[in-house]
């Protein structure tokens, strides 16, 4: 399964590489990473069929994950995505708009790694 | 002609009860004057009755005299010598009388009507002169009067002024007292501002200790596994990630530091104290914190950050915690230019807002630029002024360029430079000499 990972972050990287490491060993997983949501819609435009999962942080410099997920809900309908959204802001107004703008889930950072492999599962099965 | 000297001691007589009249002095001096009206009526008589022309003349001028000088010498009559004076003239007239009558008569008797007349000159004179000196004594009365008045108009006004000088200067005092709490909430505004991007900047490095620090610890059971497996090779390279998550954790860990003591150091007073400063990083750490701020407040707020660092400064002596407080100030303005902007701007618009730093003749250069409202020429000398704001009531002190003004001209002999289009671009230049 390709997921892409969107973060400003540049270390999320190798902490997901890490965390996911036994699951990338054994080609569960392939993992992507994006810094910005422009860059995640150029690696879009031309593996968005192969990419099954998105992860996208909200907060970033320039165009925010909420802009990101309504950009990916209006280009890639067929079929859609997954749109998981991590953030640092945990309240219940992030939250709804993420939702209303199509996000299938919605995570707090700290990442909880184990909560997140278990919603995973659930999409592979 | 002679009644006229009798008649002038008469009338002065007169004169003289009627200054006392209504004067506390009167009872001392009611019997003389009695005394003295009916004695002179007395002598006239007398005088007429048993002397000659000229003898008489000479008695009533002698009467008048002593009249005059008795009254002269009076301290209670002080006030009434101009009346006295009046009467010299005839006095004067009544001896020449005399003397030309008794030393030459023939030539008295020839001019006897040009004597006459003299001598009524000379007692109209008297009252001539009373009534001259009645008009002074009435212009000096209303002109004490007067001046009694405007002296209690002055004073009246003196007081008026005192008072108000008094106000004003209270007024003065509460209004620098309530100058000195805007300026302090200013800096507690400035100061809560950070705080949100403060606490966001620092979850992030402390995510990345706690997620790394776990990570290493699977990878290190991993790395026993292996281990135990015999595959050396597999636990070398699990050995080398875990190196490098530890750096990471310390690079991290270091970050978190830094930020921490960055907002100690802007909530601290300033000590005003210059040390060598590296501007780039300041600059990056208060567009950041600026940045998050903003966005912690407001979550539809959005902005394209761009950075041009020159990497080539040298770190320049200025007081650290006080020039963040003009970065964030400027970074703060020109985020809240673009995000005004948005909310009328369509859906191409890109809020974006540019760090520049670069090194000027001897001096470093900051350049904040955004694409947002700009400043109306009408405005754009008035917002370095203290309390100027065009932000609605509560929500903006007025006060964060004019201390920024205060903090690179006044403490940095550096300048603050504007450049605008009004409805296009907005560009800040701090320029601080090195």
């Amino acid at each position: 399964m390709k997921i892409l990972v969107v973060d400003d972050e540049a270390d999320v990287q190798p902490l997901f590489v890490q965390r996911f490491r036994k699951e990338i060993r054994n080609g569960e997983f392939e993992f992507s990473f994006a810094l910005s949501g422009e860059e995640a819609l150029q690696y879009l435009e031309h593996a968005h069929s192969e990419v099954v999962l998105i992860l996208s942080d909200i907060n970033m410099p320039g165009m925010t994950g909420i802009e990101l997920l309504s950009r990916i809900r209006h280009a890639y309908e067929k079929p859609p995505p997954v749109v998981m959204m991590i953030t640092a802001y945990g309240d219940d107004e992030n939250r709804s708009q993420a939702m209303q703008n199509g996000a299938n889930d919605f995570l707090t950072k700290p990442l909880d790694f184990t909560l997140l492999k278990e919603k995973l599962k659930t999409f592979t099965e | 002609m002679d009644i006229f000297y009798f008649l002038a001691s008469f009338l002065l007589v007169r004169r003289m009860q009627k200054a006392l009249k209504f004067s506390i002095l009167f009872p001392k001096w009611q019997r003389l004057i009695s005394l003295a009206t009916w004695g002179i009526i007395v002598l006239y008589i007398g005088v007429v009755a048993s002397l000659e022309d000229y003898a008489r003349d000479i008695i009533g001028s002698a009467i008048l005299l002593g009249l005059i000088y008795y009254i002269n010498k009076q301290r209670d009559f002080e006030s009434q010598r101009a009346y006295l004076v009046a009467n010299i003239p005839l006095i004067v007239m009544g001896v020449i009388n005399a003397a030309v009558a008794f030393i030459l008569p023939d030539f008295y008797d020839k001019y006897k009507t040009f004597f006459g007349w003299a001598t009524v000159v000379a007692f109209a004179w008297i009252f001539g002169k009373w009534a001259a000196s009645r008009k002074q004594e009435e212009e000096l009365r209303i002109s004490t009067e007067r001046r009694a008045e405007l002296e209690a108009l002055v004073k009246e006004r003196t007081t008026e002024l005192s008072k108000q000088k008094d106000e004003l200067q209270e007024t003065v005092k509460e209004l620098k007292s309530t100058q000195n709490q805007l300026i302090q909430s200013e800096k507690m505004a400035s100061l809560g501002e950070l705080t949100a991007g403060i606490a966001h900047e620092i979850q992030n490095p402390l995510n990345f200790v706690n997620n790394f620090s776990e990570v290493s610890m699977e990878l290190l059971e991993e790395m026993v596994e292996e281990l135990e497996k015999g595959d050396t090779e597999e636990a070398k390279a699990i050995a080398e990630d875990v190196k490098h998550n530890l750096e990471k954790i310390r690079h991290h860990g270091q970050r978190a530091d830094g930020i921490v003591k960055g907002m100690l150091q802007h909530s601290r007073a300033s000590s005003g104290q210059k040390e060598p400063t590296d501007i780039n990083a300041l600059a990056d750490e208060y567009l950041r914190l600026a940045y998050h701020g903003l966005r912690a407040k407001d979550k539809s707020f959005n902005a394209e950050l761009l950075t041009h660092y020159d990497t080539t400064l040298t770190k320049v002596n200025m007081v650290p915690q006080d020039v963040g407080r003009v970065m964030l100030n400027l970074f703060t303005n020109a985020f809240y230019a673009v995000h005004q902007k948005q909310k009328t701007a369509g859906p191409e618009y890109k809020p974006t807002v540019e760090l520049t730093t670069s090194s000027g003749k001897k001096s470093v250069v900051i350049k904040v630029k955004d694409n947002g409202m700009g400043i109306p020429d009408a405005i754009k000398d008035k917002i370095m002024q203290p309390f100027f704001t065009t932000k609605p009531t509560g929500e903006g002190t007025g006060l964060g360029l004019s201390l920024s003004y205060d903090i690179v001209v006044k403490a940095h002999s550096g300048s603050i430079d504007i450049n605008t289009r009004e409805g296009e671009f907005t560009e800040f230049t701090v320029t601080i000499p090195i």
